[in-house]
């Protein structure tokens, strides 16, 4: 039954590295970036929420509504200045400079915060309790929620880039730029409303990241960025719901490498994305052969 | 006129090739001094300043690696602290089993080159961002590995032993010229392998891949020479680590904040040169001594450094120096000097030489 | 391949292709020369890298006008037309639509000022739909005829298979939606950039077919086109370019194809712009001292002071 319950866990936890990949995935997709600060805006995001929280006592819902908006408006800025200059500049210069970024916030974060971890109280003994199916199997709200959040979230995506202009736009753009420009829509400007979109997403992630475990300004690129990666990878670039699927295969690996022993949880994560890497990068749904 | 111009414009014979813009044969001679001064060190100075001399040759080195993986092969990896703890944990193995941690400074080397094989062979077809990633997570994969062995210190490492039969003064002096040794040879590899054929096989696919290849270049060959070398390179650093912190933690020699440390440093001296890792690095370490009180801030300002001369002034500080005065201290281009001209000697030189030459009153 | 069956006057061959279809949209010369030109090109001045691809190129067009621009492989045709849709930066020169300079203005903007073009092998969006590639071509559409209805009535297969992905479609389906994504911005001058490219003959009269229809509406056209009698069945003027320079400008009822012949591949030395095949030198490689390219003029004087004006 222990196999069980790390099954569903395993599942559930795939909602929330879902939550942290489609961001990725979409930069990667529209911009062809390479995002390595990924990991590290989340933890930006969850500080924040703690810091409105701390200073405005709102409850924890409130910080959504304050965060992810700035998020989005964070990520359009970022895009249109720092990441189209290095874009403009080559695929080595955009990855140096999102690293320097990863660096720079991480140990931006350290100097302001110390290194101790924090989490998000969520103050609501709903979320933190949990329920049990059956007599062995006990399952987390929180958990539930985020992957029903994750869920809404990767239709709201979908329903977005399919039936909305700038959907369309964002994926005329990420198809041919130049021949978007040609029909008068400037890339630059797209670039940033789906660098906002991804920003707001590994927010709205990272939030949920603080009430579900703890945050540390290392925790952006110990934790995340690999298992976001991890999920796009093994899901497949190009496919929203590639990403959610990438994500459960790696929450349950992870699982079941953590029933084997309890230190091998992230190991066994990595083990399968590198075994994906290298046998079939193109990830489990995509139909193009090539990253 | 443009490049191809001059070369076609006159007949063969008038157009003279030179490996450098000025007669720098001399810098030859200028770098042994330079080496010999630096080995007379701990003679003049206080160990503490040696000991910190030892962090930049390990940062000098890293960064050298850095630089030819990302400037010279385009390989931008975020997982050469794969390297660094291999380096230091092969160390420690050998010294666990009797060994001399010195005397374990060339197996570092070849294990991590070997090491480096069977890696190349897993990341080899990604591309740049996948290439990055995938280096990242192959790090943190090795640290996870070797973090199950009890046997050298499981999570939290171990001291290196062998080292206790030294005098502390003794053991600086050992460790910074252990340190000086790599560092030389590390930039006298990389640049004999820059001035030579791999050189030539680097410069063309770093102006055309296609062309390269159509030509008859062995790209791959030449990229897995890099990282070949690159992981040995860094291994060695990692060994000197190891040394000079007379113990082995997992998550200090798998950090990936040495990649982020070589890195800024190459890129702020400039990427693409053998020098720019030299001038980053003393650029890094200047930082770092000043701000060593205020913790994490040398690296906040070095990252922002770093992004704004990636962003703006791309061939770095040396890049600034080489547009300025032409200088090149470790020549591996080539000049050109239509109508048979030489290049210009330095008028130091050529003073001494002609006083030489001319038999004195 | 499956080529809708023909349905409609517009895919007969008879319409369009005629002197008769393109007779009447044409100014009268005297006439065009008191107008103002819609589009001009001065002095233009392109590089590829170190190669000179553009050597002082000027034209105007003027409004109803379908102008061609001729050549061979190579010749400048698709650098001069990406130059004036803003793709490719001219080192000097001007480009003036509607007497304005826009040489300095970004293709997206020249776009919703009027200047839209069709690129060259169509370029549509592959993972959008037909519906959704005229979407996007709609979405910063100026005022004016043109709407998705419209190109639909146009192109009378494309209704019904609006939501078919455009990989899915032939070459000469694409290029149609090609033309109906531009046609939806409502543009004042179409650049059509090679449409006969990678398509069968029949197909391409088809598509040419449909040039009254669009000109009807009040657009102006500026094609690339390396066939040239399509070229010249459709044209109300024509420029031959050769490795970057101009080597002809004239309206095609006026010229013998002896002199098409000379301009498109610089026989002779009796082209208009006498010196033109030996000056400049436009899309070649520098040539060492004393040697000449084997095509060039026989009559060129070998000495090698204009062979690199950089």
């Amino acid at each position: 039954m222990a196999w069980v319950n790390a099954i569903i866990q395993g599942v559930l936890t795939g909602g929330l590295y879902a939550l942290f990949a489609c961001g990725l995935s979409l930069m990667f997709g529209v911009m062809k970036v390479v995002n390595l600060a990924h990991g590290d805006l989340a933890v930006v995001a969850g500080y924040l929420a703690i810091g409105v929280i701390t200073v405005t006592h709102i409850p924890v819902l409130w910080s959504f509504i304050i965060v992810v908006p700035v998020m989005a408006v964070l990520g359009y800025v970022l895009q249109r200045t720092l990441i189209q200059g290095a874009l403009d500049r080559g695929v080595l210069t955009t990855l140096i400079v999102t690293f320097g970024l990863s660096i720079v916030i991480e140990n931006g974060l350290l100097q302001f915060f110390t290194a101790n971890s924090r989490a998000i109280g969520t103050g609501l003994p709903l979320v933190s309790g949990s329920f049990k199916v059956g007599s062995q199997i006990q399952i987390g709200y929180l958990l539930v929620i985020i992957f029903a959040v994750a869920v809404v979230v990767l239709l709201g995506l979908q329903y977005f880039l399919s039936a909305s202009k700038y959907g369309r736009l964002i994926r005329a753009v990420a198809d041919d730029k130049e021949a978007a420009q040609l029909a008068g829509a400037d890339y630059r400007h797209v670039f940033g409303i789906a660098a906002a979109i991804a920003f707001a997403t590994v927010a709205l992630a990272g939030i949920f990241y603080g009430m579900y475990s703890q945050l540390s300004p290392t925790t952006g690129t110990d934790t995340i960025l690999l298992f976001a990666f991890a999920a796009v990878v093994i899901g497949g670039l190009g496919s929203l719901w590639g990403t959610l699927l990438g994500g459960v295969v790696l929450g349950v690996a992870q699982q079941i490498g953590a029933q084997i022993n309890i230190s091998n949880e992230v190991l066994a994560g990595y083990i399968v994305f590198l075994a994906v890497l290298v046998l079939r990068p193109q990830g489990l749904t995509s139909r193009r052969t090539q990253s | 006129m443009s490049l191809v111009a001059e070369t076609t414009a006159r007949p063969a014979e008038t157009v003279r090739v030179t490996r450098s813009r000025r007669n720098v044969a001399w810098t030859g001679a200028g770098a042994l001094i330079v080496v010999v001064v630096m080995a007379l060190l701990p003679y003049i100075v206080y160990s503490g300043t040696t000991s910190i001399i030892v962090q930049g040759f390990i940062v000098l080195t890293l960064a050298s690696m850095w630089n030819l993986l990302a400037g010279y092969a385009g390989l931008v990896s975020v997982g050469q602290q794969a390297f660094v703890g291999l380096g230091a944990y092969l160390v420690l193995i050998l010294a666990i089993h009797g060994t001399s941690p010195f005397a374990a400074l060339p197996v570092a080397a070849i294990g991590c080159g070997v090491a480096a094989l069977p890696m190349w062979w897993l990341v080899s077809r990604l591309r740049s961002g996948y290439f990055a990633i995938a280096t990242w997570v192959l790090a943190a994969t090795i640290m996870l590995i070797i973090e199950k062995f009890s046997s050298v210190g499981g999570g939290t490492g171990m001291p290196l032993p062998g080292l206790s039969g030294f005098s502390s003064v003794l053991l600086t002096a050992y460790t910074y010229w252990a340190g000086l040794a790599v560092t030389t040879v590390a930039l006298a590899a990389i640049y004999l392998m820059l001035r030579g054929r791999p050189g030539l096989v680097l410069t063309a696919i770093r102006d055309d891949e296609v062309a390269a290849r159509s030509s008859g270049a062995r790209v791959g060959l030449a990229r897995l020479l890099v990282f070949v070398v690159a992981g040995a390179g860094c291994g060695t650093a990692g060994a000197v680590l190891a040394i000079s912190q007379l113990q082995v933690n997992p998550g200090a020699v798998f950090s990936v904040q040495w990649t982020a440390e070589m890195a800024f440093a190459t890129i702020i001296g400039g990427l693409g040169t053998i020098e720019g890792p030299i001038l980053g690095t003393a650029v890094y370490m200047i930082l770092q001594q000043t701000l060593a009180s205020y913790n994490a801030w040398y690296l906040i300002i070095l990252g922002l450094v770093a992004i704004a001369i990636a962003l703006w002034s791309r061939r770095g500080l040396w890049g600034l120096i080489d547009e300025h005065l032409h200088l090149r201290l470790f020549p591996v281009g080539y000049w050109l000097w239509p109508g048979g001209e030489k290049p210009p000697q330095s008028r130091l030189l050529s003073r001494l030489l002609s006083r030489l030459r001319r038999p004195r009153p | 391949m499956s080529e809708p069956e023909g349905r409609g006057a517009a895919w007969t061959e008879e319409r369009g292709t005629s002197d008769e279809g393109r007779r009447h949209v044409k100014a009268p010369r005297g006439e065009r020369e008191t107008q103002t030109p819609l589009l001009e090109v001065r002095d233009l001045v392109v590089y590829h890298g170190q190669l000179r691809a553009l050597n002082d190129i000027s034209l105007r067009v003027f409004p109803g006008e379908v102008y061609a621009i001729i050549g061979a492989n190579g010749a400048g045709k698709s650098t001069l037309l990406r130059t004036i849709a803003g793709l490719n930066h001219p080192v000097t020169g001007t480009v003036l639509f509607d007497g304005e300079d826009v040489t300095r203005l970004r293709p997206e903007h020249r776009a919703t000022r009027g200047i839209v073009m069709v690129p060259e092998g169509r370029r549509l969006f592959g993972s959008l739909s037909v519906q959704e590639n005229l979407q996007v071509g709609a979405t910063y559409a100026r005022s004016g005829p043109w709407r998705i209805d419209r190109v639909y009535e146009l192109f009378d297969w494309m209704r019904e298979r609006r939501n078919q992905q455009t990989a899915q479609l032939s070459g000469g389906e694409q290029q149609a939606v090609a033309i109906g994504r531009a046609l939806v911005a409502n543009p004042r001058v179409l650049l059509l950039d090679e449409l006969s490219l990678g398509l069968a003959p029949v197909v391409v009269q088809r598509i040419y077919g449909m040039l009254p229809q669009i000109l009807a509406t009040g657009l102006t056209v500026l094609l690339v086109e390396q066939d040239v009698s399509q070229a010249l069945r459709v044209a109300s003027r024509v420029h031959c370019l050769l490795e970057g320079s101009t080597t002809l400008e004239g309206e095609p009822g006026d010229l013998t194809p002896e002199r098409v012949e000379a301009a498109y591949f610089g026989l002779g030395g009796t082209t208009a712009g006498d010196g033109s095949a030996d000056g400049g030198n436009g899309g070649q490689p520098v040539p060492s001292a004393g040697h000449r390219p084997a095509d060039a003029a026989p009559s060129a004087d070998g000495g090698s002071e204009q062979l690199w004006p950089g």
